[in-house]
């Protein structure tokens, strides 16, 4: 266990300082997926080869002191709706089974040239269309805490990975919660940051105008490092944003002595646990010991934010996933008479249920007829809630809240009612709407010990003070034990 | 308030414009998940939205021009390799005109 103790920056220490081979520490990853994979199901694909001949490569340039950053040798985990070079991307659909793409993503490309290892493709959602990690067309995803639960999603395999020591840290995507809604069921640390600020170059489009690439790693210092790591203008990308203070590790520290932090009263509303509610205020409480202001304020829009982002993200995927037509790659129905129905059978058969709903949903609202009705003001309330947003940020650096309303609900529980698991995206999802950084960090657990996450919000581009704010109670509360201590040693007994 | 109810023959429409073709079974799920998701939109009619212009973008966009160089990737195997049918290095598909 020694090895996987060790953060992601920890880690690469010890790997430039010699005293840990590269290959050693994905060895550590590798036995840990050897022996925990038909327990959990995080990875999709697993690349050993691919790993074992990344980590020599690397290694050899850490030797020639060519590799110097924060992250160089350390192994990982990669959603599977991120593309890699030459390592199957299924976005844990059937359309996608054979998929190998021809380049990277701009955020792997990043990491690479970091010096990361990629050990493979972590489970997810369809099409990141869900919130348990059920949907995937290749089976489920447990949650490493205990295993009757799920882990969240839709990154819920990277979420997995990460609580289990199957990976130092993993890229996850954030569409309306995918990111932090996972790290706060497994107890680790989930950001997603400001629309722009990470290339969607190479991420397989759900929701274009909501998404981000972002980091789910074991500590906030990991999270500031992945983030810088993977942050960069980049022409593919028509939204990406030139950010110049991406130097989220300097600034990590800073005191947050008179930092004012808001927290909106329609968070701690109906449907939110005692216990969820606790452990979140008790963690607010600390953020004011070291400092910080606590006052309560409306945001009173927040509850319109569920409808408003149903519509927007199936109308968008409707749009987005009209490029799976069997033509040029994924899956082609085997039988069928023409074009047109070549097009409609291998739709039918390459999806899976929840995505072919939301595209019905999204088809459904962008009629003509209806487009008013349904897109158009949508997009009125997306306005209205960021406006609410920014005149909260006129008074506050950060908003303060849980990540979700319980914790990890069990599995098979969420699918059998929809519209309450689309529910449970609440305290996630107007962040995506306004395009906010967002970050989840563990403050507590339940009675039945499973994880509970603090969310913490910041403006536009104000990435470095969430980081701040999250790093400051991080300190506050001391190291968060992990699972698998215990877990390994009931799995093994 | 009264549940919109989705005809028939609104969600063949519909899945025709989705190039979907759904077994019965699976019709009568999403019809019955979509008129709850439905219903639960119209929420958003109690919204008062006349003053507010829609937000299509979070942020102001312009036009990113650049010159018009070819930049060649020689992906063409990689590509052909992900292809269902490949024919003489092209794609194949099926008739695109009814005889």
């Amino acid at each position: 266990m020694g090895l996987l103790n060790l953060t992601a920056v920890q880690l690469s220490a010890k790997i430039k300082a010699k005293e840990v081979a590269v290959i050693e520490a994905l060895d550590a990853a590798l036995e840990q997926i050897e022996k925990l994979e038909r327990h959990i199901h995080a990875y999709v694909t697993i690349d050993w080869e691919g790993a074992r001949r990344g980590a020599e490569e690397v290694q050899e340039k850490i030797n020639k002191g060519e590799l110097k950053g924060l992250l160089a040798g350390v192994p990982i985990g990669v959603k599977d709706n991120i593309c890699t070079e030459n390592l199957l991307t299924t976005c844990s659909s059937k359309m996608l089974k054979n998929f190998l793409p021809p380049y990277s993503a701009q955020a792997v490309e990043n990491l690479k040239k970091e010096g990361a290892v990629i050990i493979g493709k972590t489970n997810m959602d369809e099409f990141a269309m869900g919130s348990t990690t059920e949907t995937s067309a290749f089976g489920v995803t447990k949650n490493p805490w205990n295993e009757e639960h799920v882990p969240g999603g839709s990154s819920g395999g990277s979420a997995a990975a990460v609580a289990a020591g199957q990976c130092f840290f993993a890229l996850g995507s954030d569409t309306g919660g995918s990111i932090r809604q996972p790290a706060s069921y497994c107890g680790i640390v989930g950001m997603k940051p400001t629309y722009g600020t990470v290339s969607r170059y190479g991420l397989i489009a759900y929701g274009s105008s909501l998404e981000q690439i972002g980091p789910l790693c074991k500590d906030v210092t990991d999270c500031a490092a992945v983030l810088e790591g993977i942050t960069s203008y980049d022409k593919k990308d028509s939204t990406s944003v030139l950010r110049k203070d991406k130097d989220f590790i300097k600034d990590l520290k800073e005191n947050i002595k008179g930092m004012k932090i808001g927290i909106p009263k329609d968070y701690f509303g109906k449907g939110l646990s005692e216990e969820v509610k606790e452990a979140v205020l008790g963690a607010a409480k600390e953020l004011e010991k070291r400092g910080a202001s606590l006052e309560e304020f409306d945001l009173k829009h927040v509850s319109y934010a569920i409808p408003a982002y149903y519509v927007l993200a199936c109308a968008e995927a409707s749009s987005n996933l009209g490029r799976f037509d069997g033509v040029k790659y994924g899956y082609r129905a085997e039988e069928f008479h023409g074009l047109h129905q070549m097009y409609k059978k291998t739709r039918s058969q390459g999806f899976g249920t929840e995505v072919k709903k939301r595209i019905m949903i999204g088809s459904f609202v962008l009629r003509e007829a209806y487009y008013e009705a349904y897109y158009l003001k949508a997009l009125k309330v997306r306005a209205l809630i960021k406006e609410e947003f920014h005149k909260a940020f006129e008074k506050y650096d950060i908003l303060l809240g849980p990540t979700t309303p319980v914790t990890a609900p069990k599995l098979g529980d969420s699918l059998l009612d929809p519209m309450n698991m689309y529910l449970g995206d609440i305290y996630t999802i107007a962040v995506n709407l306004a395009g906010l950084p967002g970050i989840s960090l563990p403050c507590g657990k339940d009675k039945k010990g499973l994880p509970i996450g603090l969310q913490l919000i910041g403006d536009c581009f104000m990435d470095k003070k969430v980081l701040q704010a999250a790093y400051a109670y991080e300190e506050a509360r001391g190291r968060f034990v992990p699972c698998i201590d215990e877990k390994l040693k009931s799995w093994h007994s | 308030m009264m549940r919109d109810r989705i005809s028939d023959e609104t969600i063949e429409y519909v899945a025709i414009l989705a190039k979907l073709e759904l077994s019965r079974e699976e019709k009568e799920k999403i019809l019955r998940e979509m008129e709850k998701m439905l219903d639960y939109f119209s929420k958003l009619k109690e919204v008062d939205t006349s003053m507010i212009e829609p937000m299509s973008h979070l942020f102001d966009l312009s036009n990113v021009f650049r010159e018009d160089q070819i930049e060649k990737q020689k992906k063409g195997e990689e590509i052909l390799k992900n292809a269902p049918q490949v024919k003489d290095r092209m794609i194949h598909v099926p008739g695109t005109i009814e005889e």
